[in-house]
Parts: C-alpha cells; sequence; structure tokens
C-alpha cells in the first residue's frame, strides 16, 4: 500500500521543513580501524577479515594512527573543534551484522564538534549547515537476505553474512536541525551531501564514491506550521546512496510527512526505506526497545588526546577547500558566473585548469573543453577527462590555428585524427594533407570569382553592411575546400572593396 | 547511582536476549541491587575533583601504523561457524531489527 501524499507546493505552503543528516564515510586507510586486515573493496566474502573483524573471544583491538588523522582532517574541513580528549564507546545491538554483538563507536566524546559548512545552492546563494558532530566508528559486515522476494529482508529464509567490511573505519557526520530551508530542502539536501562528498575526497581521505558505498546519506525529515518553533516528530530515512536519491527521498517524505499531519494523524517516528525504483520510502521499522544501545565506554581502548600541536600539524595539511578553489578559478579565468557553473557541471574544470597550465589562454581552454571535447565525451558515454585529449594537445592544435597553419575546422578535424589515435596533431596534419592555403594568390582568384558571382552582396559590403561578407567568404571557403583562413580571406575582401574593415 | 529494581532486570534481560524466569528475575535484581550499592561506595570516596575513569592505567594514544596484517582464508574463517554458504556465514534471517 502506497502512501498518500500532498503536492509539493501544497505541502511547503502550509507547513515549514526541517531537515537533519547523517553522514557516513568510509575512510580509505591500507587497514582496518581496529585491525590489521586490509580495508579492500569487492573481494571475495570472508577473505580481507582476522580475529579481531570477527570477534573471537580474547582479541584486543588497536587504534589505526591513520584513521585517526583522517577523521581530525574532516573535522578541520568542516569548520569543527577537535577534542582534546575522547574516547570509543560500545554500542551493544544483536544483529548478525557484527559479530562482536556491539559496535564500536563514539557516544558523548566525539573526536570533532560544533562545525558548519557553507552550502552553495545552485543560484549562488550561500546556505549555512550547523555540523553537530563528526564522530568516529567501525562499518558493520554486509547481510545478503536469501529467499523471499529478492533482496529484501521481508520473507527472506536466511542471511548470508560477508565481513570483509566489517572494522572499515567510517567518520560519521551529523548536522544540527537544519531550518528555513523552505522549499529548496530538497535542493540543499543534494548540495549538502554533494559538499561532504567533495570535501573528503579532496583531502583525499575517503574514495568518496557513493555508488560503492564509501558515501552514504541517512535523512531526517519534519514538518512543523509556519510560524511554529517547535519541531515536528521526524522520519529517518535509511541508505540514501546517490546524490539524486537523496533529493528525491526528502521532497517525497515532505509530501508525506504533509499528507499525514493534513489527515489529522500523528507522525509516527521510524525508519523509513528509500526504494529509487518508485522513488518512495517505505515503513521500517518505529524507534523502541531495541534502540537502548547501553552505550559504555570501550574498556579495551585507551583515550584518544589530540594534542594542539598534533591538530595544527595536521591543518598545515589541508589542501585548498573546494568551494574557495573553485572562487579562485573563476576569478583567475575571468569566466561569467554562467561560464564558470556550465564548466563546473560539465565536469572539466580541473582539466580547464591542467590546460591552462600547460600555455593556454582560460578563454581557448574553455573554448576546446566546452565547445569540442565534452560533446564528444557525452556521444563516447565516458567523463570529458577520459577522453584521452591531453592538455598538450590543445596547447598545440591551438597554436596551429593562431599561426595561420590550420583553421578551426581543421583543428577539429585533427581532434578527431588525435582520439582515432593517428598520432600528434603535427603527425596528422601532414599525413592529412591539412594546410591553410597563405598564399594570397589563389585566394584572392578565389574572391574576384565570388564577388563576380554576387555583385548584389559586394554593393552591400561596400555600402557599409559588413555582416553581409559571410556570403563571399562561405564561397570563398567552398571554393577552396575549407583550406582557407577564413580570417585572412576576410581582410582581402575588405582590400578588395576598399573598405575599412 | 539509582537502585536497579525487577522492572530494569527485566528490560536489560529483554535487550539482551537472555530469558529469565519470574524467580530467577527476582533473585537476580537483589543481587544486582547489592552490586549496585557496593559501586556506589566509590563515588563517595572519589569528589569531585577525580575525574570519571574507562581505563585503571592512565594511557592514551595506544595506535598502530596503517599498514596491513594477517588475514584468515574463508575456509579458517568459516571453520568455527555454525552453518555457512558459499563463503559467507549462513544466519537465520532476522526481521526488523539493525
Amino acid at each position: 500500500m502506497s502512501d498518500a501524499t500532498l503536492s509539493f507546493e501544497e505541502a511547503m505552503e502550509k507547513y515549514d521543513p526541517v531537515l537533519g543528516f547523517e553522514v557516513h564515510v568510509e575512510l580509505n586507510t591500507k587497514s582496518k580501524m581496529f585491525s590489521s586486515a586490509p580495508n579492500i573493496f569487492g573481494d571475495e566474502p570472508n577473505t580481507n577479515v582476522n580475529e579481531v573483524d570477527l570477534g573471537m573471544p580474547g582479541v584486543l583491538p588497536v587504534v589505526n594512527k591513520t584513521a585517526i588523522e583522517s577523521s581530525i582532517k574532516i573535522g578541520l574541513a568542516l569548520n569543527c573543534k577537535i577534542a582534546e580528549t575522547c574516547r570509543f564507546a560500545r554500542k551493544n545491538y544483536f544483529y548478525p551484522d557484527t559479530p562482536k554483538n556491539f559496535q564500536t563507536s563514539q557516544y558523548d566524546e566525539p573526536i570533532a564538534y560544533d562545525g558548519y559548512l557553507d552550502i552553495e545552492l545552485s543560484d549562488g546563494t550561500i546556505f549555512r549547515v550547523e555540523i553537530e558532530r563528526a564522530h568516529m566508528e567501525e562499518d558493520a559486515g554486509k547481510l545478503t537476505h536469501m529467499g523471499g522476494a529478492t533482496g529484501r529482508i521481508q520473507g527472506a529464509d536466511y542471511s548470508l553474512v560477508d565481513y570483509n567490511r566489517s572494522g572499515v573505519p567510517l567518520v560519521e557526520i551529523v548536522t544540527k536541525p537544519i531550518e528555513g530551508a523552505g522549499s529548496r530542502a530538497p535542493e540543499l539536501a543534494k548540495a549538502y551531501v554533494a559538499a561532504v562528498r567533495e570535501i573528503v575526497k579532496n583531502l583525499g581521505v575517503s574514495d568518496a564514491k557513493m555508488e560503492r558505498g564509501n558515501v552514504r546519506c541517512d535523512a531526517n525529515v519534519s514538518l512543523r506550521p509556519h510560524g511554529r518553533e517547535r519541531f515536528g516528530i521526524r522520519s529517518e530515512t535509511k541508505n540514501v546512496n546517490s546524490l539524486r536519491a537523496v533529493e528525491h527521498a526528502v521532497r517525497y517524505e515532505i509530501q508525506r510527512h504533509a499528507a499525514v499531519l493534513d489527515s489529522g494523524e500523528p507522525i509516527v517516528q521510524e525508519t523509513r526505506h528509500w526504494h529509487e525504483d518508485t522513488r518512495t520510502t517505505t515503513s521500517g521499522r518505529p524507534k523502541s526497545d531495541a534502540d537502548d544501545y547501553r552505550y559504555f565506554p570501550e574498556p579495551d581502548l585507551v583515550p584518544i588526546v589530540a594534542s594542539r600541536e598534533w591538530v595544527e600539524e595536521l591543518r598545515a595539511t589541508l589542501p585548498e577547500p573546494p568551494a574557495a578553489r573553485r572562487k579562485r578559478l573563476q576569478a583567475d579565468w575571468g569566466y561569467s558566473d554562467l561560464e564558470f557553473r556550465d564548466v563546473v557541471n560539465a565536469g572539466v574544470m580541473d582539466e580547464i585548469e591542467e590546460t591552462i597550465a600547460a600555455g593556454a589562454t582560460a578563454t581557448v581552454a574553455r573554448k576546446w573543453w566546452m565547445g569540442e571535447i565534452v560533446g564528444r565525451a557525452k556521444n563516447a558515454d565516458v567523463d570529458p577527462g577520459q577522453l584521452g585529449v591531453a592538455p598538450a594537445t590543445i596547447v598545440e592544435l591551438n597554436k596551429m590555428v593562431e599561426d595561420g597553419k590550420i583553421n578551426n575546422k581543421m583543428a577539429t578535424e585533427v581532434l578527431d585524427g588525435v582520439l582515432a589515435g593517428e598520432g600528434t596533431p603535427a603527425e596528422i596534419v601532414a599525413k592529412r594533407g591539412l594546410a591553410v592555403v597563405s598564399d594570397d594568390g589563389p585566394l584572392l582568384e578565389a574572391i574576384d570569382a565570388a564577388l563576380a558571382a554576387q555583385p548584389g552582396v559586394a554593393d552591400k559590403i561596400r555600402g557599409g553592411k559588413l555582416q553581409a561578407i559571410g556570403a563571399i567568404v562561405g564561397s570563398v571557403m567552398k571554393a577552396t575546400r575549407g583550406q582557407a583562413d577564413a580570417g585572412r580571406v576576410k581582410e582581402l575582401i575588405l582590400e578588395r572593396l576598399g573598405v575599412e574593415g | 547511582m539509582a537502585a536497579i529494581n525487577r522492572d530494569d532486570v527485566a528490560h536489560l534481560a529483554h535487550l539482551a536476549h537472555i530469558e529469565m524466569s519470574a524467580e530467577e528475575l527476582d533473585r537476580m535484581a537483589g543481587e544486582l541491587a547489592v552490586i549496585v550499592d557496593s559501586v556506589k561506595s566509590v563515588s563517595e570516596a572519589a569528589g569531585d575533583d577525580v575525574p570519571a575513569t574507562s581505563h585503571p592505567i592512565p594511557l592514551t594514544n595506544v595506535f598502530r601504523e596503517d599498514v596491513v596484517g594477517h588475514t584468515f582464508t574463508a575456509e579458517q574463517a568459516l571453520s568455527g561457524a555454525p552453518d555457512a554458504y558459499e563463503g559467507r556465514f549462513k544466519v537465520p534471517a532476522i526481521l526488523d531489527e539493525g
């Protein structure tokens, strides 16, 4: 049975949404959080485990120093305070995804707290999201439910467990309640998770691939009537694991909550499951006794003390934040907001930066990447950067055009040759016999013929209608089979007609 | 520290998946109350200037370098499992938890 929903617009008219996110980030350390087993995705089940991951009696966990440093870096990048001392705690529950019957986590002493992230929305609006905490924990094993409906736990006969993921270091980033997003709540949700993903990727502490579960999001949504301060009852939609799904899930939950509230029923505080196929959520389980995790300090681990010297050392290693880098690059390159946004959305910002570093101007780099390569990449269904165009190739092509050796049309032909593996631009130009007709003699012949054939156009140009020149240039290009330099042809036509360009 | 009563014990037994009879609950409530009382005397001895401690030895930052060590084979990992299937632990389906 599917739930009733209100249209998003009606929901927004009546209610004010409050959001909250828990984003889990898997760190890309070589070994696990508390054991020396490798942290590798996708190997044969139960081969990246040792006695610690399997929770064998008598084993002792030992903390991975790199995981702590990565966690501190994440905290710093989220503008958090870093705890001078903090501890791990046991979160006790019975479920076969952990063989220990507890997850080693942090409870009342997270390593990072009280931060914020400024999120830029698509129109440039900056929205500040406050970070409550970022704490360290370990990932759980992976269950596959067998029998019954495919992959769903409902009706399953049994489950199979792979503990390879068990003990992989996680940082869980928890926001404070996010108020005031209004109808931009779904967009903000997506932008927030995208920003977190970008930050951890930029820090180099996570592979940050959502499709692999490196970054996972639980989205909390509640509604309240406009003007009321007290929050409504929230639902928590678990494991929304793509940026698009985050946006859709928040939107759907807002519409569903609104319909429940409109009917006069109370919202049930519960976990919801997201279904990508129908873009809806279904009821998971209500909050219950099972959520009494009886946290207590992990007796097998000693406290972590982050000296201020250590924190500052780590801070000094932080790369430029992605948002600041974008701002700097846009200013350096002199692109308009729209031009720059298109570049970012096309995913060629890094490529343009490299092309400029290789010697191209910002305008030339943008022209090639946005005008030629992005479209070809789309046709080939690969990322533009993966198409195989080296920055040096663009610089070389552009130089040939600027030197008048080839024209723009030929340059795109050469580019196709490079992509087809025919060699360097210079080799392809030689091989295909491409060269601009630079001797004015043949050009003048063609120009004279074109002017004679179109006397009306010639008169217009003489009369000052310079845009009419296109027709003559076109004829000349046709006569020279595209091997003329259009700029030079234009100059010669004006000269011939005695008109100032 | 609050005293522990029979309902608390029943709740904890439920959370810990331990089945207890009425008699066991009665007896355990009494025994745990004595233990809690005994622990309480520690709080009396420790003044406000003594911070709560989770570990008897004052150690911090016991770390390991991020270096990959030994692993089990799937056969070794599963050797103590009550049931297994295709390299994985086979467990009863548990609905609505976790």
